[in-house]
């Protein structure tokens, strides 16, 4: 894909091994609203891709995240994080019921770790690393209008399901999910057909190429977790928000890793919570800034923020204390040595548009 | 009126002792979508070399360095409104502060337009 990046005229960084494009010569603010009003079309083929076999497989890699797996059916997917024995998260990632195996897909900076945890807490389970498959994702309102012609099929499929199917001739695992917010699909496929793929669905006069820039910014506006920003080994998914992802089966059982922090917390609520903020005036507030009550004690921190397209201001998302993260609650952001304004909101900052 | 140049890619614009101060459109462009730029209070102190200022893009913050030693004597309300403004007219509209100078023989290390254009290749 690096040289289509390079003629598409992308502005390239190193990322986890891997030369990506953080934006096109339109520019992050426009690729974001392509993406909102009608398609983008993001190469993530950074992310890792793997297949999961064996017996009982499903029931086995509960044993590893906290999420109902077994209950999956067969074309579902869902969301889910693996749990360290505190209660942290160690990645997240998507599970889907393939049939007669899990596909994962999983961040591309966590692979090896994910690959060495799989394999050491499922030994009977065979773990193959998709190496040679690529990733694309077609966000935003008229996906599914631009997909409808190369792969007709993809209009049967449902929010957080999958399927294979061809995508103009090319053998390829469907998935209606992203991480923008929008309605939208992900489409694995051999990474030799990707370029060509590539180039038929930008042949869309609705589809335009978008950056890691506005990927950060869509998923931002969707109130969307970043692993190593919102979520790390010492977060739970409790205070992630992320508790509907532990069904009332597997509360029940109590047999995940960190079950023990992630139970209570569930029961008695956790001692900091993820929020959204929206600053007063227009300085972003970004990864790592103090936040303060009014009364200037410090709360929490901004895990990320920047600049929302959509808004059109700053928006930011951080950890604060239980007692400080109910909408409404007004709170300072310490920038630049200042302390300004700030409100907790509820998220996502920008409503969802999936097709459920 | 003269235009010099900084290395740091401000640009500043000469009327005796008093002066206009803006980033480059070589700057602006590499910047990006401009979303916020905040820069010293009226009346307050700037000195060159050292940073007066921050301009955010979507993308990073950038601290703005002062060209020469000065006071500001006034901040252009416009891009607090329109920061886009920076990168639509970033050598006209879209300036940032006026300054009143208070060493002009600073204004000798500077570039003019075709050294800067050399200097950014």
């Amino acid at each position: 894909m690096l040289p289509l990046h390079q003629e598409l005229g992308g502005k390239l960084v190193d990322f986890a091994g891997w030369s990506l494009p953080v934006q096109y010569p339109a520019g992050i603010a426009a690729e974001h609203r392509q993406c909102r009003e009608r398609a983008a079309l993001f190469d993530v083929s950074h992310m890792g891709q793997l297949v999961l076999r064996g017996p009982d497989v499903a029931s086995r890699l509960e044993r590893l995240v906290p999420s109902g797996i077994a209950s999956l059916a067969p074309g579902r997917a869902r969301y889910t994080v693996f749990t360290n024995a505190d209660g942290g998260v160690l990645d997240d990632l998507i599970v889907t019921n393939a049939g007669d195996h899990l596909f994962l897909v999983v961040n591309a900076s966590m692979r090896a770790q994910d690959l060495a945890h799989l394999r050491a807490g499922l030994p009977e389970i065979e773990v193959i690393e998709l190496a040679d498959q690529a990733l694309l994702a077609v966000q935003g309102p008229a996906a599914a209008a631009v997909l409808q012609p190369l792969a007709p099929a993809a209009a049967a499929l449902r929010f957080m399901t999958s399927s294979t199917m061809a995508v103009a001739g090319i053998d390829c695992r469907v998935a209606r999910l992203g991480y923008t917010g929008e309605d939208g699909f992900e489409i694995s496929c051999p990474a030799a057909a990707a370029v060509d793929l590539a180039r038929r669905l930008l042949a869309d006069p609705k589809v335009a190429p978008a950056g890691l820039g506005a990927r950060d910014s869509l998923r931002l506006e969707a109130g969307l977790c970043l692993y190593g920003h919102e979520l790390d080994p010492l977060t739970s998914p409790i205070e992630a928000e992320l508790g509907w992802i532990v069904p009332a089966a597997r509360q029940a059982r109590g047999d995940f890793p960190g079950a023990a922090r992630i139970l209570a917390e569930l029961r008695d609520g956790p001692a900091r919570r993820l929020v959204g903020l929206r600053p007063e005036g227009r300085a972003l507030a970004r990864d790592g800034t103090e936040i303060r009550t009014t009364a200037g004690e410090v709360t929490g921190k901004v895990t990320s923020g920047g600049f929302g397209p959509t808004i059109d201001g700053p928006v930011s998302l951080g950890y604060v204390r239980a007692a400080d993260a109910a909408p409404g609650t007004a709170l300072d952001l310490v920038v630049r040595d200042k302390a300004r304004p700030a409100q907790v909101v509820p998220l996502p900052f920008v409503p969802h548009r999936y097709r459920r | 009126m003269s235009m010099y140049y900084t290395e740091e890619h401000e640009w500043i614009l000469v009327d005796g002792q008093d002066a206009a101060i803006g980033i480059t459109a070589h700057a602006a462009e590499q910047l990006g979508d401009v979303v916020f730029v905040e820069v010293g209070e009226v009346g307050s102190a700037i000195t060159k070399g050292k940073t007066f200022g921050t301009i955010e893009s979507v993308k990073a913050a950038s601290d703005i360095f002062a060209p020469v030693d000065g006071e500001i004597t006034a901040v252009n309300d416009a891009i607090a409104d329109n920061p886009a403004l920076v990168n639509e007219s970033p050598e006209g509209e879209g300036w940032l502060c006026r300054v009143r100078l208070a060493n002009p023989a600073q204004l000798q290390g500077l570039m003019d337009k075709s050294a800067y254009d050399q200097f950014v290749g």
